[in-house]
């Protein structure tokens, strides 16, 4: 019994460390926003990596789960007669939770893991070591351009994801559930608020901070040899995944507690 | 020139470094042998602030490393990494550029590229070399960039981590006869650290050799051999047999 409680308070223990230094590595990164130098290459080629190559991973997902949300609504609706309201559900299912949800998650997926192969590379063949002898600043160099480019591009990710999905659901209800083209996109538009559409956005741009920040954090603190580097991108996925789930939790809760 | 002073360096119970004394003059060529494991990387990362010393002092020029500006402390350095540490992502003569593309030693980047060129062509190696990746290069020729970037910012102190491991004995001949040449042309302090006893003879202008976390041998190449200390004895012959422990 006292064995178990010293093991669950080690991992309690533990795991505080962990955000602790967590916390620290982000209060360091906050800290060189606005101290030149900048590095506007490093950062556009993030931006391309990050944003523009993520793009056909976020249009196909969020267009396959579009489409299977109209029917499973619909065939969920079926049971109380209110199959009509797919437009409306797909439409807040999309832009609400599963837009920025689903999109943040194979961001960590997609992202996460390789910024945390990659830095972790650097520091097991010493890269790191030398971007420092070099007097470049590894936190400026590599992590500030990778957190601030996925931070701008993930909202306009989830633009797109949302937009996708929605279109998801409207090629399966047009095609597939009879719905009349015209009264689906006038059901999905009226129902829409611009709070939605905030909210949405202001989650993506919250999960591409903590999809980056983790690539960046557990690739800079990386352990030696392969294993390390395995560790360090496998640690980083499952980090950034659980604190997006968490932080939607709370995001939502912010805007849409009654 | 550098000089440390009872640098003690711990990594967890693995005791490094315990009292580390060394003074590497200007313009001279101070190559620190010492079995595997026994911190001569570590002491060069103390100096450049890679690794923090857990007590003792390190100065350079008389004044102490922890207290100077880095940006420009660093200027004053070049070092050629065991690895190479070349940078996967950038081309070869950005890579030896690096320095010169941004920051205080910032230049136009068609005069960084010319001195990247300049600077490759002094290490052997091609202009063809300047638009490659370092992946396609090997082993031999990786080494040949990481020192042309150690010198391409001309600094005045220059380190070599390890330069001909993993070499051929030829390639080796060929990198410890350019680091010599680089070292005399430029007038630099240099501080390498090997285990190769060939590299020590064709680098050195002094020797220091590290053994339980402490100096324990230093003085002129030309003492080397004649020294009567039985530990520097049996490094410099490759003997299994003597004070240092050996596993077999």
């Amino acid at each position: 019994m006292m064995r178990a409680l010293a093991s669950l308070g080690a991992a309690v223990l533990a795991g505080l460390a962990g955000l602790g230094r967590i916390l620290i590595f982000t209060g360091q990164l906050l800290s060189h926003l606005a101290r030149p130098p900048f590095y506007p290459r490093e950062f556009g080629q993030a931006l391309v990596q990050i944003g523009y190559n993520s793009l056909p991973v976020v249009g196909l997902t969020a267009l396959f789960t579009g489409g299977a949300l109209a029917l499973q609504i619909y065939a969920g609706g079926a049971r109380f007669s209110a199959e009509a309201v797919v437009p409306q559900i797909v439409a807040i299912g999309m832009v609400r939770e599963l837009g920025p949800v689903l999109v943040g998650l194979m961001i960590a997926a997609r992202v996460t893991s390789s910024i945390a192969a990659e830095i972790a590379t650097m520091r097991v063949t010493e890269q790191i070591d030398a971007l420092v002898t070099l007097s470049t600043h590894p936190m400026k160099y590599l992590t500030l351009p990778r957190v601030l480019a996925a931070t701008l591009a993930m909202p306009l990710l989830v633009g797109v994801g949302d937009i996708i999905g929605i279109m998801g659901g409207y090629i399966v209800g047009t095609e597939r559930l009879g719905f009349n083209a015209a009264t689906y996109l006038k059901n999905t538009a009226d129902f829409l608020e611009l709070r939605d559409i905030i909210s949405s956005l202001t989650k993506g741009a919250a999960f591409g901070f903590i999809a980056a920040l983790m690539g960046c954090y557990y690739g800079m603190t990386s352990e030696r040899g392969a294993m390390g580097v395995g560790r360090a991108t496998k640690g980083s996925v499952v980090a950034a995944a659980v604190l997006i789930l968490a932080a939607n939790l709370i995001l939502t809760e912010a805007f849409f507690s009654v | 020139m550098i000089r440390l002073s009872q640098v003690t360096k711990s990594f967890g119970s693995n005791h490094v470094l315990r009292g580390v004394d060394l003074h590497v003059p200007k313009g001279q060529s101070m190559v620190v042998i010492g079995g595997s494991g026994t911190g001569k990387s570590v002491l060069i990362k103390c100096v450049l602030g890679l690794v923090t010393p857990d007590s003792g002092t390190i100065t350079v020029d008389g004044q102490d490393v922890t207290k100077v500006p880095r940006d420009a402390f660093l200027s004053r350095f070049g070092m050629l990494f065991q690895g190479g540490a070349l940078f996967d992502s950038l081309p070869v003569w950005q890579n030896v550029a690096f320095r010169l593309l941004r920051g205080r030693l910032k230049r136009p980047k068609a005069e960084a590229r010319d001195i990247a060129i300049a600077k490759l062509r002094r290490v052997g190696l091609g202009a063809d070399v300047a638009d490659r990746l370092p992946a396609e290069l090997s082993g031999g020729m990786q080494k040949r960039v990481g020192l042309a970037r150690a010198i391409a910012a001309e600094p005045e102190i220059i380190f070599f981590d390890e330069p001909t491991t993993g070499l051929d004995p030829i390639m080796s001949g060929v990198i410890n006869a350019l680091i010599r040449e680089i070292v005399t042309e430029m007038g630099a302090t240099a501080v390498t650290i090997t285990h190769d006893m060939s590299s020590v003879r064709a680098i050195a202008d002094r020797v220091a050799m590290i053994h339980g976390g402490k100096v324990r041998w230093t003085g002129p190449i030309a003492d080397m051999d004649a020294s009567d200390d039985p530990y520097l004895d049996q490094f410099i012959h490759g003997r299994a047999e003597g004070p240092i422990e050996t596993l077999r």
